[in-house]
């Protein structure tokens, strides 16, 4: 048992770090840019270099890396904080597995080299209103006409929908059988006319997501990706590849402010880490943090090894979002009635605390709420059954529908 | 990266795994548990046959000279069988004061009668129920002699010695002495305890000849120390004692069926064992570090130890106890087995100091850590 490297990893490490050291953009070359301009520039610099999606076949614009190789270069990658940040991970981690897999040679090497420079921006339009756990319970549907087809619907919780170049869809083509057998998989323009994009207001006050409304689009029927009625098995594909997220940075900032927090705070004019209630509960938040980094270290290894890590992996978000929440209530607990003030100058760490409230109710929704998660772990590890389904085996349009 | 047990580890844990479900099925705890005798005698011999109780004690005091990863495995598979054994006494406590303080000499004279198994040690610290510090313990160790009682002594009624925290002699600060349970001026009073299959015992010494262990005065840093090393292996046998309860609880509602269809397939059973894999999964990564920690004699051994320990603490708990709720009914009876997890889950939980103890003891190495 150790952590270090192999000595082909070490080789392949030390290369990643050189030419990060000599290429990483320097904040004069990024300055005055945009977000989407500064993820560009360096997504493009990566590119050009053979250090882009590296996993991928160099005939697609990759290098044709090892997973433990990516996992080195993201850990590599990750130490230099004031990257820009990236635009392309939809487009990357989902639109172009998804592609390699399903779509004919020619759309591969059209479309999948320009995901790895960085030229082209994907969303993914998937959610519905009526569609989100249930997300085969979607409702937008495709017409054929000719050789097109003609969308009509609205689509939910897209990020990135406004300045995306391209989108992968899941649609509705047959409404008279059952819910997952009905379902066609395209891609599409994001600027076909007819797409209208308008962004949602969350609850803390930012907009991160859109809705993306449909009104007779047309796409041909080339950018079909399997069998019309397969789009189901298509989306799997899609959402089988969440990005290898594993030994990436998580340097637990948070925790460590919250650590500061509470030896720099007094409770009953000592430093309130004193308190033994507090202590309870930041031993509890690090024995969290501590055994989520050495699960990812487990998987590491597999990595290294060549394996795929076992299921263990899968904890991350069910046990990271819900403690992340309760490390910003207990902080601002820990400001006492100051907590509720949320200003950038007043706030302890320019109020990350109150930033970290507000977003985590939508983390612990977005791709998969808790309690999808709880029964991915319950079904796909343990081994239990699913509840039985009332619309099983029933045509979608027999399915009762509530008001919502 | 290589955080994993070697194949010789996985090995040996596959070994162990068929040798306990062999010899010490559920019905094995169940007969201890029914009957008169503290522990399994018979089982205690062919454990020491198998060398376990040698693992990690150097060749030339009689041990194997195996590492701590190999007994973290044996610990593991020891809690999931929930084995009615001195083991954590002997091994992780009495035997690893003798390797962290003993003289050449005591080394000499025990450590190869505790790597066959003829010798169990205890470690006797408690006095009463409350936290002991190095400031209220009131037994003594001058000139020599013990006088004292402790309580709570875990298998006191089945060590042949004792691993004794006492005041210093005449001065601030404990000390660690060893001493013979048949020795003159030794009674030894059996205590009923939550878990029938691990007896504990009050101890009371009058004029009782000890021999010092380690530097006199400088016991309670020893025995910080001591217990960090130990919580590691308890952790273990926690982290095994809880897969299995899951285990138990996963079965039992995959066949019963409740409203027309089995209860694994309802939500409200689905997350409460969901949500006991992640704490197992947390407390068995924990492990991991600490494993590694403990046996590489790492200077984050106290932050990794109190980890392992909070974790795996919390992990049992949860498992041993919604083990029971999954069963319904039948789960609280003294014909199911549920019962077992739920006595050994809080025995081992407080055996080396409680939650509340070590997290203190984490956010205090976390400070320490921190302020480095």
């Amino acid at each position: 048992m150790d952590f270090n490297d192999t000595p082909a990893e070490a080789a392949f490490r030390s290369e990643a770090r050189s030419w990060l050291q000599d290429n990483a953009p320097t904040a004069e070359e990024l300055g005055g840019l945009g977000f989407i301009e500064q993820a560009k520039l360096w997504q493009k610099r990566k590119f050009d270099a053979g250090w882009a999606c590296i996993r991928w076949p160099k005939e697609y614009g990759g290098r044709g890396a090892t997973a433990i190789e990516q996992v080195i270069w993201n850990q590599e990658e990750s130490k230099y904080p004031n990257l820009p940040g990236t635009v392309f991970s939809i487009g990357q981690g989902m639109a172009a597995p998804t592609l390699m897999a399903w779509a004919t040679e020619e759309q591969k090497r059209r479309y999948v080299p320009r995901l790895a420079s960085g030229e082209d921006i994907w969303c993914q339009l998937f959610s519905e209103p009526a569609g989100g756990s249930d997300l085969a319970a979607l409702r937008t549907k495709a017409d054929k006409d000719g050789d097109d087809w003609i969308i009509n619907g609205q689509k939910i919780w897209t990020s990135g929908a406004h300045y995306s170049d391209y989108g992968i869809l899941v649609v509705r083509t047959d409404p008279n059988v059952p819910k997952h057998k009905g379902l066609t998989y395209f891609f599409l323009n994001m600027r076909s006319p007819g797409v209208e994009t308008k962004p949602i207001k969350q609850l803390s006050g930012d907009s991160n997501f859109n809705e993306v409304y449909f009104t007779d689009v047309r796409i041909p029927d080339s950018q079909r990706l399997g069998a019309v009625g397969q789009g189901w098995q298509v989306s799997i594909t899609t959402l089988m590849n969440e990005r290898l997220s594993i030994g990436g940075g998580n340097a637990g900032g948070d925790f460590k402010a919250l650590l500061r927090l509470a030896q720099t705070l007094t409770l009953d004019d000592r430093p309130a880490i004193e308190n033994p209630a507090v202590r309870a509960k930041i031993a509890d938040w690090h024995c969290q943090r501590a055994g989520l980094k050495y699960t990812g270290y487990r998987a590491l290894s597999a990595v290294s090894r060549g394996e795929t890590p076992g299921p263990e992996n899968s904890i991350g978000k069910l046990v990271g979002a819900p403690m992340t929440q309760d490390m910003a209530s207990f902080a601002m607990d820990l400001m006492e009635m100051s907590g509720a003030v949320w200003d950038e100058d007043f706030s302890p760490d320019g109020g990350l605390f109150q930033d970290m409230y507000m977003a985590i109710p939508g983390l612990r929704i977005a791709g998969g709420t808790d309690e999808i998660m709880a029964n991915i772990i319950a079904e796909r590890v343990l081994g239990m059954p699913q509840e039985p389904r009332l619309d099983k085996g029933i045509p979608f349009n027999e399915v009762p529908t509530g008001s919502g | 990266m290589n955080f994993e047990f070697s194949d010789e580890q996985n090995l040996l844990r596959d070994q162990a795994r068929g040798f306990l479900g062999t010899h010490c099925p559920m019905s094995k705890v169940r007969a201890v548990l029914d009957g008169d005798e503290p522990t399994d005698r018979a089982l205690w011999e062919k454990i020491a046959e198998l060398g376990w109780t040698a693992t990690a004690i150097p060749e030339e005091f009689g041990g194997l000279g195996l590492s701590y990863l190999e007994l973290a495995v044996i610990a593991e598979e020891l809690g999931r069988a929930v084995a009615p054994v001195p083991f954590s006494s002997s091994v992780y406590l009495a035997t690893e004061a003798l390797l962290l303080t003993g003289s050449r000499a005591q080394k000499e004279k025990w450590l190869p009668k505790l790597a066959g198994g003829e010798t169990i040690g205890a470690f006797a610290m408690a006095e009463g129920p409350g936290r002991t510090t190095a400031t209220n313990l009131q037994t003594t160790a001058d000139g020599g002699v013990l006088n004292g009682a402790k309580a709570a002594v875990a298998d006191g009624d089945v060590a042949d010695i004792a691993v004794v925290v006492s005041k210093a002699d005449g001065g601030a600060g404990a000390s660690l002495s060893l001493v013979e349970l048949n020795a003159d001026g030794v009674s030894i009073q059996p205590q009923r305890t939550l878990d029938f299959s691990r007896s504990h015992a009050r101890l009371e010494f009058t004029d009782t000849p000890a021999e010092p262990l380690g530097p006199p005065g400088q016991g309670w840093a020893l025995v910080e120390k001591l217990l960090d090393r130990a919580a590691v292996l308890f952790a273990w046998e926690q982290v095994g004692g809880a897969e299995a309860a899951l285990e138990m609880a996963k079965a039992y509602a995959l066949g019963r069926y409740a409203f027309g269809r089995p209860i694994a397939s309802y939500q409200a059973i689905k997350h409460k064992l969901a949500h006991a894999y992640v704490k197992n999964t947390l407390a068995r990564s924990n492990g991991y570090y600490g494993a590694w920690a403990l046996n590489a004699n790492a200077p984050e051994l106290p932050l990794a130890a109190a980890t392992a320990r909070v974790s795996a603490s919390q992990a049992y708990y949860y498992a041993s106890k919604e083990n029971i709720q999954t069963h319904g009914g039948m789960g609280y009876t003294w014909e199911f087995d549920c019962q077992f997890h739920y006595r050994r889950a809080k025995l081992l939980s407080v055996n080396i100091g409680s939650e509340v103890q070590w997290q203190d003891k984490l956010v205090r190495a976390l400070e320490q850590s921190n302020a480095a």
